[in-house]
């Protein structure tokens, strides 16, 4: 089930260092949003925030409040093991357990659930494969270590873990940066499949990617180095691309940045 | 692991035939590389191209790979030489009989199973403690414990090491030992029954705690810190990337532990383990002042006295004035140097099987 997310003043810090300041956005359900800009201006720190991945690096904090569905999930007595398992994640490197075989890797989350039926597993399993466009590379080795996939598979069967826990929200840092372009292709066919179930948030490099797969864009930058990272603006992809109401905005996307 | 012996195949593939090319990197990357000299006389399939320092490297890791194997081959030599003679005058079958009797040269009666038996049974038994609070200890230091502690914290449990095994011995003795006179006693009192407590006329007494039960926990505490030490370097090495996986998809701290430290460590803690029974084997003079000495054989009960071969080595080692007395010390001395290089392949293997 999709749900909508909301970013409220949020400024993030890892220790003394502001990191990203005063980001405000919305988040429709069954969309999908890219988040652009150059590198260090905060994209990967934001995506973080919203399921809480950011507190685990010592020191890091956060102000301002991320709603889910009008829900702040930095609110009190919120316990952040059910924020992650509402909104999953995809990192940039592929990480699926290595040791693990692949059926495994995409049912741990189920499994850290307390799911232990066989056949469930089994069956949610192939679904989760089958909408990674994973299934049939893998059919007939699901018993063998995950560890054991290329690149682009890795991360499709990290795609499968992260749907197989039926998520609200997909968040994706980078998730193409390691792959060819066909593995590249055929995730961000997913993503637009993905999206009639889920609430995505994509973080991209490609302009082109965020074109392609995103329904609304925002644009990140650092005002100057040292500074904090700032969101400069969010609207539909289109406009964006085509009209943007930021001259920085529209310097980056045309590659006249810096 | 695989990630580290990458980019080393990569390199050296470039100077193999191309029968051994390996990895995408190594393929993708070369070629554009590959200077047109050595397009223009390609190394002929039977003599592959090695650069000089290359085979300086190799020669030098060969040679000391090679000096090892040599001393340890050595001393495999000399144990068996020195021992032969003494085997040869042994008036019982020296691998089954619990008698040691070296009084007289002209009617050596010794065997090693009593020393073999209690060796294994009290370096077991302190495995058996040290192994699972070593893993506890590991995991507080890595995933729990904030850092200002957690430094300390491993800072005493490395000094630990440090103390030496005499001063073990002494307190196991003379502080431990009466400490742990209630437990004995319970342990004797409720669960005699079973031959690990049970406890023989003639036996060390319980309130002196000569016996295997306190040499086992001093061995435990002399061990840990080996133990320790190892599963929390390789717990720390545990990937950033794969704890972070874990934690996204909703894992518990101890759920994380389980799905990825636990896996990823578990070789390293074997290791080390088995590193801290290699110590428990050969550890010498704690057990030496600890164990007391019996005329009964050993019945496999904790409360029992007796020696370990390194102990009824270094309590015999004053007398050794004849060369075919020492003989029979040192086959028992060749025992050991076997045992511990089969828990060491046994533990390999253990690894490799676990691996797979
Ligand atoms: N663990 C950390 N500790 C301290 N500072 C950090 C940490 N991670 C990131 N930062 C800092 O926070 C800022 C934002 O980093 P972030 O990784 O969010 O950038 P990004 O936009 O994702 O960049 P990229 O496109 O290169 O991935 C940077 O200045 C970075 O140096
Ligand atoms: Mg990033």
């Amino acid at each position: 089930m999709a749900r909508r997310l909301d970013l409220e003043h949020v400024n993030i810090y890892y220790g003394n260092f502001h990191a990203v300041s005063d980001v405000s956005l919305m988040v429709p359900p069954h969309s999908v949003t890219a988040f652009i800009g150059p590198s260090g201006c905060g994209k990967s720190t934001v995506l973080r925030t919203i399921n809480r991945m950011h507190e685990v690096i010592p020191g890091a904090r956060v102000e301002g409040r991320v709603l889910l569905d009008g829900e702040d999930v930095y609110g009190p007595g919120v316990d952040p093991v059910d924020v992650r398992r509402t909104i999953g994640m995809v990192f940039q490197r592929p990480n699926p357990f290595p040791t693990m075989s692949i059926r495994d890797n995409v049912v741990a989350g189920l499994k850290l659930q307390g799911v232990k039926n066989k056949a469930k597993l089994n069956e949610t399993a192939e679904q989760a494969l089958r909408a990674a466009n994973l299934w049939d590379e893998v059919r007939d080795r699901l018993n063998k270590p995950g560890g054991g996939l290329s690149g682009g598979q890795q991360q499709r069967l990290c795609i499968a873990r992260a749907v197989a826990v039926a998520p609200d929200v997909l968040l994706m840092d980078e998730p193409c940066s390691a792959l060819d372009p066909i593995s590249t292709l055929a995730i961000e066919d997913l993503i637009s499949e993905l999206k009639r179930d889920f609430t995505i948030v994509i973080v991209t490099h490609n302009m082109q990617q965020a074109a392609r797969v995103s329904d609304q864009t925002a644009f990140f930058n650092l005002r100057a180095t040292g500074e904090p990272g700032q969101l400069v603006e969010i609207d539909q992809t289109q406009k964006i691309f085509a009209n943007p109401t930021q001259r920085a905005t529209e310097d980056y996307i045309t590659g006249r940045f810096g | 692991m695989s990630d580290h012996t990458g980019p080393q195949t990569d390199a050296t593939a470039d100077h193999r035939p191309a029968t051994s090319a390996t990895t995408a990197g190594a393929l993708g990357g070369s070629p554009a590389r590959q200077p047109p000299a050595e397009r223009a006389q390609p190394p002929s399939p039977g003599k592959p191209v090695v650069r000089r320092g290359d085979r300086l490297f190799r020669a030098a890791a060969v040679s000391s790979g090679g000096l090892i194997v040599g001393i340890i081959a050595a001393i495999g030599l000399f144990l068996l030489l020195q021992a032969v003679p003494a085997l040869r005058v042994d008036q019982v079958n020296f691998l089954t009989s619990r008698l040691w009797n070296t009084d007289s040269l002209t009617n050596l009666r010794f065997g090693i199973l009593d020393l073999l038996l209690i060796t294994v049974t009290v370096s077991l038994f302190a495995l058996i403690i040290a192994m699972p609070v070593s893993l506890g200890i590991a995991l507080f230091l890595t995933q729990y414990a904030p850092a200002r502690l957690a430094r300390p914290f491993a800072y005493v449990v490395d000094l630990l090491a440090a103390v030496p095994s005499i001063v073990f011995g002494l307190w196991g003795i003379f502080v431990l030992a009466p400490a742990l006179y209630p437990v004995a006693a319970w342990l004797n009192t409720h669960l005699g029954w079973l031959f690990l407590f049970s406890r023989r006329a003639g036996a060390p007494s319980l309130q002196g705690g000569g016996n295997l039960f306190t040499a086992g926990i001093v061995l435990a505490v002399m061990i840990l810190p080996i133990i320790t030490a190892v599963s929390r370097e390789v717990f720390e090495r545990t990937p950033r990337e794969q704890i972070e996986g874990a934690l996204a998809l909703g894992a518990t701290r101890w759920e994380v532990i389980r799905t990825t430290v636990l896996p990823f460590g578990r070789a390293g803690y074997v290791s080390g383990s088995m590193l801290g029974l290699g110590r428990a084997l050969g550890e010498t003079i704690a057990i030496y002042i600890i164990l007391s000495g019996t005329a009964l054989s050993f019945s496999g009960s904790l409360f029992d006295g007796g020696a370990t071969f390194a102990s009824k080595i270094a309590q015999a080692a004053p007398e050794f004035n004849n060369p075919t007395l020492a003989g029979a010390y040192v086959s028992a001395g060749l025992v050991l140097f076997v045992l511990t290089f089969v828990v060491n392949a046994a533990a390999r293997a253990a690894i490799a099987a676990g691996e797979r």
